[in-house]
């Protein structure tokens, strides 16, 4: 398939997501998942970094897609967005990585979107661990929204808070999150 | 953890994304910088008595004019560098002639004035009350903005912080300006202009640290 067409199908996806639609959401992750899969795996390849890290990465590059998307330009290309967050994930996890910090070449921002690579493995991020280390209300609204699945004012309903603290906790939940997955690997 | 768990955790729940959020938390931030600069300027100087009287208001509004456009060409180019990607070059280019533009409008100045004159309009009174001020006014605005470009994601943590603190070296400089009777353009160029430059220095430092994500 050539790029313009995957571009075009992505940003549709994207766009969808950021007006809530859910399932478009997760087959744009999906999608990316296994492009990004490709591209950090070839990157890793030249710093010898292993499958693990190329997974681990892939995971926190899914979960800083998720929690900034709110910094896509609608009016923009796709590609180089994605791009970008990727290629920032990788330097950031070269730089606080035991090898010496490195750069990474410039390249075109098609190239994250070069290899496809479905052979998904465990990264080693341990989420209940991770969600451990997070505030006790954002972890609650977590556990209640994203992982059992109730809506928001049930969740409101249950925790005693209003619905937009929830929403507020979620999202502030998630960033640290992603924080949280970048930390672990630096110490 | 499978990345499939991840991405329907991801999922559950999704919750529609409003568009220009960014755009206006960088606006506000600008907004209340702006306004708490020059409200601690009139704390340390008071009411400016002379601040729209006097001879010399041209070459007042000239300093103005010089930190506001920096101002507003750096907060252009914030709006973009809070989001991954390249930004454009544009606005750079716009803040590089506007240095320009006051270097060479002091080097006339100076050519056209007696020599004699020439040291006492670099190093008029206070300058060293520049020194200090512009940087430290600088950290308001500095502070209010870093706060929003930690809501986006920027993806060049040195160009966005050394942006930023040039946009609040240029409102400190306005702020300051205000409280100033008029100076020559050479004062403003070597004194507004070199403190603005430090400011942009140290964002540029602490970007990475303050920016990262």
């Amino acid at each position: 398939m050539d790029m313009r067409s995957v571009e075009t199908e992505l940003r549709n996806l994207m766009l969808a997501g950021l007006d809530g639609d859910a399932a478009a959401h997760i087959s744009l992750l999906r999608r990316l998942s296994a492009y990004l899969r490709g591209y950090f795996k070839g990157q890793l390849a030249r710093s010898g970094g292993s499958p693990a890290d190329a997974e681990d990465l892939v995971q926190e590059t899914l979960i800083a897609i998720h929690t900034r998307r709110d910094t896509y330009d609608r009016s923009e290309l796709f590609t180089p967005w994605l791009h970008a967050i990727a290629r920032y994930r990788l330097i950031d996890y070269l730089r606080r990585g035991k090898t010496a910090a490195r750069e990474v070449p410039s390249e075109e921002a098609e190239e994250v979107l070069a290899n496809d690579d479905t052979a998904a493995i465990e990264s080693r991020l341990d989420l209940a661990k991770l969600m451990g280390r997070l505030s006790p209300k954002a972890r609650q609204a977590i556990e209640f929204v994203k992982l059992n699945g109730l809506s928001v004012n049930e969740a409101a309903a249950r925790s005693g808070m209003s619905p937009s603290a929830v929403k507020v906790s979620v999202h502030r939940g998630l960033r640290a999150l992603s924080l949280l997955v970048g930390q672990r690997s630096g110490s | 953890m499978k990345t499939d768990e991840l991405i329907e955790m991801l999922g559950t729940n999704l919750e529609p994304v409003k568009a220009g959020q960014l755009r206006s938390t960088l606006m506000i931030a600008l907004a209340i910088g702006s306004a708490a600069v020059l409200c601690l300027a009139f704390a340390v100087f008071g009411a400016p008595a002379d601040a729209l009287r006097g001879g010399h208001l041209g070459l007042k509004m000239l300093a103005l004019a010089f930190t506001l456009g920096l101002a507003a060409a750096g907060a252009s180019f914030l709006a973009r560098a809070a989001r991954p990607g390249e930004p454009g070059r544009m606005p750079l280019i716009l803040i590089g002639l506007l240095f320009l533009c006051i270097v060479a409008a002091a080097g006339l100045e100076l050519i056209l004035a007696p020599p004699a004159a020439r040291a006492g309009m670099l190093f008029g009174p206070q300058w060293a009350a520049c020194l200090i001020c512009i940087p430290l006014f600088a950290a308001v605005p500095f502070g209010a903005l870093i706060f929003a470009l930690r809501k986006g994601a920027p993806t060049g943590l040195m160009r966005a912080g050394a942006i930023a603190g040039l946009v609040g070296g240029a409102l400190g400089a306005a702020a300051f300006a205000i409280h100033r009777s008029a100076d020559p353009v050479a004062f403003v160029a070597l004194w507004y202009g070199g403190p603005i430059v430090l400011c942009a220095i140290i964002g540029g430092i602490l970007g990475p640290r303050l920016l990262r994500w």
